[in-house]
């Protein structure tokens, strides 16, 4: 498959990318930021390359109809597409507002993202669709879904930052408050990541995921792990905690207004809601209407996409009504791209491995 | 009197209670919540289930207790439960008082047309730009005009001392747009209401060949007397062939009455039958992944067939207000009464379509070879050592052994498939061809009324209209006025917008640079 190619190539150009908007944030050079800017540009191309390609494989594959065939079926190319709006999202800002500091923030959770895909081995080939899969209301559903998470994983990578340049003293809230996010995130990640090295590797990842997540630390057999497994993860949270100014003094560097990081948190969540509730609730109920004949049915996946749906609402009425700004607002930002990541990822991942749900 | 004013303030707190963002910003976070613990618990499970589910949070020891707490809390359930009900009636409250208490001011901001500034407002506002030009004012009028039509602004003039002032505005309209948003959910849950009210949702499987005219809903069932009187029930109404009215009349109460005991039992008379014609799977090649499924179905009303129609995930069928889904299939646990559809054809093109059960004979027209069904295989695959076997329960290669007699007296027997068009060929050119395996395959349909469908349909789309609107279109306002200056002129605008007020910025420099070409090309 071509495909493959293109996407190797743009893996490797967002990595480098990565490193080179890190750079850029440490040393200043125009000559560093523009390669950076450039890198991700080739990648940005390279991916969407990669995606028409992968659309044409699947078209002439599957011989269904060229809206049927968009390669939004699965887990490995919905994340691609979350990564290709995400960059397409941050270059956009990056030309409004003449700023390249945020790629140092954004590039990372493409790489993350493409990583998962990487390490989890998950399947990437081309596979078939089931019936229900097989609707024109798949396309705007899933497509505008993915886009609006890409505002949403823009809005908390500002939010995040104006947590962490705006919070001076150990006792404060907001310091805690990102910090524990932060050292939870590493532990949880770390704790993975043992669990891939003690069982995963040559598994199939849906079977990894359902029987051995977390078995090597939190849902360890013995009691003794599992409580060492919490102890680390305070251990971890504390470290954060403890070093936190560090952070600071890294963002501080970017030299961004904390005006600007709360507006460009405001608009991508103000453009991002429209479009979820559109695509993500609305398309979502009109399909399974069309397929299953219940617009609703309180499934995990509907359930989440609401919880999302209302932690929003509740950052834009705060937000616009009782004045809530600053610490606050961006706390509930953050808060709100965690159900974004749970309601994407969480309920397949771990939810479908407490229940039976199937997680093709 | 005293009393009287207390009561008012009482109501009055109430009221403002009802209509606070507070509660909105309360209710939301409680939902939320709540939602979260109704998707790690599994809804309506056997208990084991819920109980492994607990158990591998809280640790076995704790699972029967969690659960034991969750429970009575209804969290098993929860969707239905009443205190779930009562946040959601309680959020629609609250977007209901909280509209029609801030309506009146929004609507009075729309309707009140824009006024002319009064000179030292103008260094106030939150948009402004100022420009000295040479012209005098009486002769920048028409390009002052038509500058501001420029940015899409429909001006009127107001004549001052020495001068005079443009002023406009455009889209006051916009600001209904949280309203429509928030009518739109509450025109949602009204259109939920409706269908849960006045619609059903039920289940039947069908087997090819036969017909119902009930089906099957979640029953409110709760004791074992409940449910021998369900299987009455069904009984009485099969022998009178699904007519309500008739068993009404048979068990002397009125036919409200019955449906509604019935539905209590999960019964719902659809008064009209549905057969299923046939059923048929499309596979990937060379794959058991079903690519399509299907069923022919045939409306019978009033004992006249009225309606036929292919069924597909994605393709359902309407009749009378339910709509059919095709939800899945399966095998018939007994197969005995299968009819193989075999298509009989000679090397010299004469052929032949004949229905036969296992155990039946046929000739191929024209040539003297017979043959004799003797055996059926749902899902043929062969071991190693050649032996056919079934791998799988469901009828994913079916497939029928026969035992052939040519004319030259020669015996043999094949296995022949329906998925496998090569297993058709005998020597020579003539072929047995399995079009299909009937009748021992059921089809699983989803039926629903609702009635509500479109009310909720409705109101998506006012919502996605309204979040359009309350969040891309904004209420600007624009005020030009030009005096005069020493020998020339002064241009002063002002601007105000409620969102987005950077766009409308770049319009009022874009605004500037007409001003400003106008004049010198003058
Ligand atoms: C989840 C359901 C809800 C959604 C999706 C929603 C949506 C919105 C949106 C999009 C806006 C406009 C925000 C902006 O202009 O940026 C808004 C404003 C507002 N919402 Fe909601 N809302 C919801 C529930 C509620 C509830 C329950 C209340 C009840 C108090 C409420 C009260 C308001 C008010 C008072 C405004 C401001 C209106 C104005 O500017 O005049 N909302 N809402």
């Amino acid at each position: 498959m071509e495909s493959s190619l293109f996407f190797g190539l743009s893996t490797v150009a967002y990595i480098l990318a990565m490193v080179a908007y890190v750079s850029y944030i440490a040393f200043r050079k125009n000559g560093i930021g523009l390669s950076a800017t450039g890198i991700t540009i080739f990648g940005f191309a390279s991916q969407t390359v990669a995606i028409l390609l992968r659309w044409k494989e699947f078209y002439q594959l599957s011989g269904m109809g060229i809206l049927r065939s968009v390669p939004l079926t699965n887990l490995y190319e919905s994340l691609i597409f979350f990564v290709w709006c995400l960059i397409l999202g941050y270059l956009i800002i990056e030309f409004k507002y003449k700023n390249r500091s945020f790629g140092a923030f954004v590039t990372p959770i493409a790489v993350l993202a493409l990583a998962f895909i990487n390490l989890s081995g998950m399947s990437t080939g081309i596979q078939p669709l089931v019936p229900a899969l097989q609707s024109n209301w798949l396309l705007a559903h899933v497509m505008m879904s993915f886009i609006s998470y890409s505002m949403f994983a823009l809005s908390f990578s500002t939010a995040l930052m104006y947590l962490i340049s705006s919070t001076d003293k150990r006792n404060e809230g907001s310091y805690i408050f990102w910090t524990a996010a932060l050292g939870i995130f590493a532990a949880v990640l770390l704790a993975m990541g043992i669990d891939w090295v003690r069982y995963g590797v040559g598994m199939k990842p849906d079977a990894f995921i359902k029987s051995y997540l977390f078995k090597s630390t939190f849902r360890n057999s013995s009691g003794f792990v599992q409580l060492m497994s919490y102890a680390g993860t305070a251990l971890l949270v504390f470290l954060v905690w403890l070093s936190g100014s560090r952070l600071k003094g890294v963002i501080e560097t970017f030299k961004l207004s904390p005006v600007m990081l709360d507006e460009i948190t405001y608009k991508s969540i103000a453009v991002g809601f429209p479009i979820f509730t559109l695509g993500g609730l609305i398309f979502g109920a009109i399909w399974a209407d069309q397929a299953w004949g219940v617009y609703w049915s309180w499934d995990p996946k509907e359930t989440w996409s609401l919880i999302t749906w209302f932690v929003y609402a509740f950052y834009l009425h705060a937000r616009l009504l009782r004045g809530w700004r600053g610490h606050k607002i961006s706390v509930v930002a953050v808060f709100g791209f965690v159900a974004v990541i749970f309601t994407y990822l969480g309920v397949n991942l771990l939810l479908s491995g407490l229940h039976s749900y199937g997680s093709q | 009197m005293e009393n009287q004013q207390k009561q008012k303030s009482l109501s009055d707190r109430i009221w403002s209670f009802l209509a606070s963002i507070k509660l909105a910003i309360i209710v939301f976070s409680l939902i939320a919540l709540t939602s979260i613990v109704g998707t790690v618990v599994e809804q309506q499970a056997a208990p084991e289930k819920n109980l492994k589910v607990l158990g591998s949070i809280f640790g076995d020891g704790l699972a029967p207790t969690a659960y034991k707490v969750l429970d009575t809390l209804g969290f098993m359930n929860m969707y239905r439960s009443w205190w779930f009900l009562l946040l959601l009636v309680l959020f629609a409250v609250n977007l209901i008082i909280c509209s029609i208490d801030r309506f009146p001011g929004i609507w009075r901001v729309v309707r009140t047309p824009v006024r002319p500034l009064p000179p030292d407002a103008f260094r106030n506002m939150p948009i402004k730009a100022e420009l000295a030009v040479k012209a005098k004012p009486a002769a920048l009028r028409e390009s002052v005009l038509s500058s501001i039509r420029g940015i899409g602004f429909n001006a009127a003039r107001e004549d001052e001392e020495g001068g005079f002032q443009f002023y406009a505005q455009k889209h006051a309209w916009s600001r209904l747009g949280v309203y429509i948003t928030h009518f739109s959910i509450v025109v949602i849950m009204l259109g939920a209401v409706i269908g849960i009210f006045f619609g059903f949702k039920g289940f039947v499987n069908i087997p090819e060949g036969l017909a119902t005219n009930l089906v099957y809903a979640n029953t409110g069932i709760s004791s074992q007397a409940e449910f021998d009187e369900r299987n009455k029930l069904l009984d009485i109404m099969d022998s009178a062939q699904g007519d309500v009215g008739q068993v009404a009349k048979e068990l002397g109460v009125s036919v409200p009455a019955l449906t509604r005991r019935l539905r209590h039992l999960g019964i719902v008379p659809l008064g009209f039958a549905v057969r299923c014609d046939q059923f048929d799977v499309d596979y990937y090649p060379n794959s058991d992944m079903p690519k399509a499924y299907k069923s022919h179905l045939t409306v019978f009303d009033g004992g006249k067939p009225v309606l036929s129609k292919w069924i597909e995930v994605n393709e359902p069928l309407k009749y009378k207000g339910v709509t059919f889904y095709q939800s899945s299939y399966g095998v018939l646990p007994d197969t005995s009464g299968g009819v193989a559809v075999l298509e009989l054809k000679s090397a010299k093109g004469a052929s032949d379509v004949e229905r036969l059960k296992v155990g039946d004979s046929f000739t191929i027209p024209g040539t003297g070879i017979t043959g004799k069904i003797d055996e059926f295989n749902p899902a043929l695959n062969f071991d190693e050592a050649g032996n056919p076997y079934t791998y799988s329960p469901m009828m994913t290669n079916p497939a029928i052994k026969v035992s052939l007699k040519f004319p030259d007296g020669r015996t043999a027997t094949k296995w022949i498939a329906k998925r496998y068009p090569e297993s058709w060929q005998l020597p020579d050119g003539n072929i047995v061809g399995l079009t299909d395996f009937w009748g021992v395959r059921y089809t699983g349909v989803q039926a629903r009324k609702d009635p509500g469908v479109w009310v909720v349909y409705f109101g998506c789309i006012t919502l996605a209209l309204g979040l359009f609107v309350a969040f891309f279109v904004s209420h600007r306002k624009i005020w030009v006025r030009v005096a005069q200056d020493k020998g020339g002129s002064r241009i002063t605008v002002a601007a105000s917008s409620n969102k987005n007020k950077s766009a409308f910025e770049r319009q009022i420099e874009q605004l500037k640079t007409a001003l400003l070409t106008k004049e010198v090309s003058k």
